[in-house]
């Protein structure tokens, strides 16, 4: 059943990727964008990466919809005609994909316990978590203790990107738009 | 029952996936955006007990909220952007 699941999934976020190629209205691909994040996340919390299922569903589905809004509305809905040949582009996904594919190769299966990661630190946060830190998730005690300084510093370099994106949002909006200035607090 | 309740819900998937893609007007796409959220919680809780663990539940509820943000912020510019080229303009 889990097998189906995940792969009935992974079915879906090919279409969904094909798709985006395909459909020539990008309003669409906005949607299809938010549509492939919540797929992804599904699956990622299917293979137990609760974590990083969150971040895609928060990031993915959520923020990047509302930034590509954000830009749809400072341009037009349809999209253009290509004006260069699609090999070249072509050809270079096709050598990156497949260079990913033969990195897939070196990798150990998924879920091995005598693989690199699960034997060296790994035991040792899984076993001193929760008398050191007393958080039952050890993913959680590892970004926010073990490694505060580094989450720390994530969040600091986060946090200033955000501030750059807003100013740069905010410095382009026309000002002489009547309608979003009256509908409220839009911004 | 709970792995017909998965087919079931991975089908209701697939036919909202075939609605963004083809969906002619915004609406269309907009519901059907909102939908493959709603599924994606649904499925999460499913899935939760088809693996044992029904503690996805909790997860599967802060999705929701996520998916009710996009669907905000997707009507918000419907509304006041300049989205909708393929429907009648928004009036005033």
């Amino acid at each position: 059943m889990e097998f189906l699941i995940n792969l009935v999934l992974l079915l879906f976020l090919a279409a969904v990727t094909f798709a985006v190629i395909g459909v020539r209205n990008l309003f669409a691909v906005v949607i299809l964008g938010g549509a492939y994040s919540f797929l992804m996340a599904t699956l990622l919390i299917a293979m137990d990466a609760v974590d990083v299922g969150m971040t895609e569903a928060a990031v993915g589905a959520g923020v990047s919809t509302v930034l590509l809004l954000s830009a749809l509305h400072l341009t037009n809905t349809e999209e253009a005609a290509a004006r260069h040949s699609n090999v070249l582009p072509l050809a270079l996904s096709l050598l990156t994909g497949a260079a990913l594919i033969y990195g897939t190769w070196g990798l150990p299966d998924y879920g091995m316990a005598d693989t690199a990661v699960n034997t060296y630190v790994g035991q040792q946060y899984l076993e001193r978590s929760i008398p050191e830190t007393t958080v039952p998730n050890v993913v959680t005690s590892v970004l926010a203790s073990y490694r505060g300084y580094d989450t720390l510093g994530e969040t600091t370099v986060i946090f200033t990107a955000g501030i750059g994106v807003l100013m740069l949002l905010r410095g382009r909006r026309p000002r002489k738009d009547k309608e979003t200035s009256t509908g409220g607090d839009a911004t | 029952m709970f792995a017909a309740a998965a087919i079931g819900l991975l089908v209701a998937l697939g036919l909202c996936l075939v609605r963004i893609i083809k969906g002619p007007s915004v609406f269309d796409r907009v519901i059907a955006g909102n939908s493959v959220g709603t599924l994606s919680v649904l499925l999460l809780a499913v899935m939760g007990y088809v693996f044992g663990r029904p503690e996805f539940i909790d997860l599967a509820i802060t999705y929701a909220l996520l998916n009710v943000i996009g669907t905000v912020a997707v009507l918000k510019f419907f509304r006041y952007g300049d989205l909708g080229r393929d429907e009648e303009e928004v009036g005033q």
